[in-house]
């Protein structure tokens, strides 16, 4: 038998850990939702409720719609590229390839940089003229780009970037699963005539499901999550083109000092996180076969 | 289910991993609609060769011929064979039905006819209402099942099985293995067994491959493994319990007894079965004198455990051994034809010469 642990101590182990929770995450989510209901104070007047001016607010701002659709964009071209990659590096490191350790070193290293990091050698990568970009270009005779500068190009330069930096820290997901895909099942395959990609589609993708669920929830997560590279890279410009929707919460709450349209802001974006999260687990689940 | 098997016939197959060798020139054959069994004990190399003989594997030297051709550098898909895994192997996010017709889905055989030959082996297995489950929703008795339709559905005429029994009780183990038994009879089809358990090979086969390390120890059909083992490994691996084995001097012999061909000069050994021993009186020959130690009541018979004067354990399988009693000094005897002689030295068999 254990020993008792005694009500004093107990109620010490579970307050420590939960003023925590309570002060870094409950709080001032409950505190972001009261905000979204009350006006700006100023030096002159208080803070007053306005009940849900604020959200109509939401409902005229231009600036919010191409930062909503920005985002929309980001995260659709995101998630399934760095997906789609992630399983194609974790299928060549699990290869009998030669090398495959230098290969895995390499395909993760992107993931264990900072983004602040990230977004510096990026920044030399997409300099007009003389980064590497450019200089592929003009080799191939092609004019030089102003990747951040210009508003057709930024947007992507940032998901390149995201991509480059995700894709490394999936494949380790998938590298896992693929690891615990049975030998048996893949050769059973083989004896019934599947060839290498009927293999891969029939037996193997099935069993990445779950992973591809796991992956994808939290590659949506960073989608809205990850923006440190914008605020190093871009500031969301030129014209908005690059902003993002935390972005746009960083910028209205600390640039603009607006903290009541901030925390509306902050809302719509748990709501909609919340949203998509469900829809996934939903969707995904119902045609997924856990072991 | 057209089904008439392929013969099989394996020469000098090696395999090697790195520096190891872990076959050594294994010779067998099988003839069209037999049934041959690979018996040893684990690592002994006898699923290593099944992975040959099935194309998953390539093999180190040595040729492999199904129905006569030579199929080395075939690959797998391409041999016509089927393959039943130990642990069946099934796919888990795919039906019952899914699972039996994937082959003919890659194959891309026409749907009417697949549905035709699935429903023939659902019903040669008895997995009717079983078809929309998934195989996580099935007993260990019915995967096996469905492992064998999936076999079957293709009219593969030969079909590899590696330790297929081993994850099921022993009494739905019993089922199934009468079960496959009639399915080669019934259909022709040439299988190949792995297995581990002698009861098994002895029960089911036509010829049993033992191996031991890599190596072909003895082969031929279950009787003549059973009466005349190659070596003192055949004697005890066959058999349960496994033949006694006992020292020349712990035993009496008649004086004109002489170990034959195959005697090298040093000691032997002489090998009894626990069942052919039997009560004697003190002089017959082939007989020893033991104390009982210990008697295990198995039912049909009991196991009655004796040590010989010298320390030698000897076990008796004897019908009815409610009158003994432990620490009673016996004698039990056998015939001339129950005993077999080996080399001390390196466990062969010796003839019987007088």
């Amino acid at each position: 038998m254990n020993k008792r642990l005694s009500l004093g101590m107990a109620f010490v182990l579970l307050v420590l850990p939960s003023s925590l929770l309570v002060a870094f995450t409950h709080y001032p989510a409950v505190r972001a939702l009261a905000n979204s209901l009350w006006n700006n104070a100023t030096s002159r007047r208080p803070s007053r409720f306005v009940g849900l001016d604020n959200y109509a607010a939401l409902l005229e701002d231009e600036k919010l719609l191409q930062v909503l659709i920005n985002s929309g964009l980001y995260a659709l071209g995101t998630i399934p590229l760095a997906i789609v990659l992630a399983i194609g590096m974790a299928l060549l490191v699990n290869s009998r390839l030669p090398a495959t350790s230098l290969m895995r070193l390499s395909f993760f290293m992107p993931t264990m940089l900072p983004m602040v990091a990230v977004a510096n050698i990026w920044l030399f990568f997409y300099a007009p003229g003389i980064g590497l970009a450019s200089q592929i270009l003009s080799s191939m005779g092609l004019p030089s780009v102003n990747f951040l500068g210009s508003t057709e190009t930024s947007l992507v330069s940032m998901m390149v970037v995201a991509v480059w930096k995700e894709a490394g820290l999936f494949m380790i997901f998938y590298l896992a699963a693929l690891q615990t895909v049975p030998v048996h099942l893949k050769e059973a395959a083989r004896l019934e005539g599947a060839g290498s990609v009927r293999v891969f589609l029939d037996v193997v993708l099935p069993l990445l499901r779950p992973t591809t669920i796991f992956v994808a929830v939290n590659a949506l997560i960073n989608a809205f999550r990850l923006v440190d590279h914008i605020i190093v890279m871009t500031r969301g410009g030129p014209n908005n083109s690059s902003a993002l929707l935390l972005y746009y919460i960083y910028e209205v709450t600390f640039g603009h000092r607006d903290f009541a349209y901030g925390a509306t802001l902050t809302v719509l974006m748990v709501v909609i996180l919340g949203a998509l999260a469900a829809f996934q687990y939903r969707v995904l689940d119902r045609r997924t076969h856990y072991q | 289910m057209s089904g008439n098997g392929v013969s099989l016939e394996v020469r000098d197959l090696r395999k090697s991993w790195g520096p190891v060798d872990v076959l050594h020139d294994v010779n067998f054959s099988i003839e069209a609609g037999g049934f041959l069994t690979l018996l040893g004990p684990s690592g002994c190399g006898k699923s290593t060769v099944l992975r040959l003989v099935s194309g998953l594997d390539e093999a180190s030297g040595g040729q492999v011929l199904i129905g006569g051709r030579d199929v080395s550098g075939v690959p797998a898909a391409s041999r016509n064979l089927g393959m039943v895994f130990q642990n069946y192997a099934l796919f888990p996010h795919m039906t019952v039905a899914e699972n039996i017709a994937y082959g003919l889905s890659i194959r891309k055989v026409a749907k009417a006819v697949r549905q035709e030959a699935l429903a023939r082996v659902a019903e040669l297995m008895a997995l009717g209402e079983l078809m929309d489950r998934k195989p996580a929703q099935l007993s260990g008795g019915q995967q096996q099942r469905v492992a064998l339709a999936r076999v079957l559905v293709s009219n593969r005429p030969l079909v590899l099985m590696d330790e297929p029994l081993s994850n099921l009780d022993a009494k739905l183990r019993a089922e199934i293995r009468s079960e496959i038994r009639s399915l080669n009879k019934r259909l022709g089809i040439t299988v190949v067994y792995v297995t581990h358990d002698q009861s098994e090979a002895l029960s089911m086969s036509d010829q049993v491959v033992l191996m031991n390390s890599g190596r072909v120890v003895q082969r031929g059909t279950p009787k003549a493994l059973y009466e005349r083992p190659a070596n003192t490994f055949a004697a005890s691996f066959i058999g349960t319990p496994p033949t006694n084995l006992l020292d020349a001097a712990d035993v009496r012999l008649p004086e004109n007894l002489r170990p034959g061909r195959g005697h090298d000069g040093d000691g032997w050994l002489v090998g009894v079965r626990p069942e052919a021993l039997r009560f004697a009186t003190g002089d017959e020959t082939f007989s020893l004198t033991a104390r009982i130690e210990a008697i295990e009541y198995e039912g049909s018979i009991s196991l009655v455990r004796l040590v010989a004067p010298s320390g030698a354990r000897v076990v008796m399988a004897h019908p009815a051994a409610e009158t003994l009693v432990e620490g009673e000094q016996v004698t039990v005897g056998w015939d001339r034809e129950a005993t077999h002689l080996f080399s001390k030295a390196h466990g062969g068999a010796i003839a019987l010469d007088e």
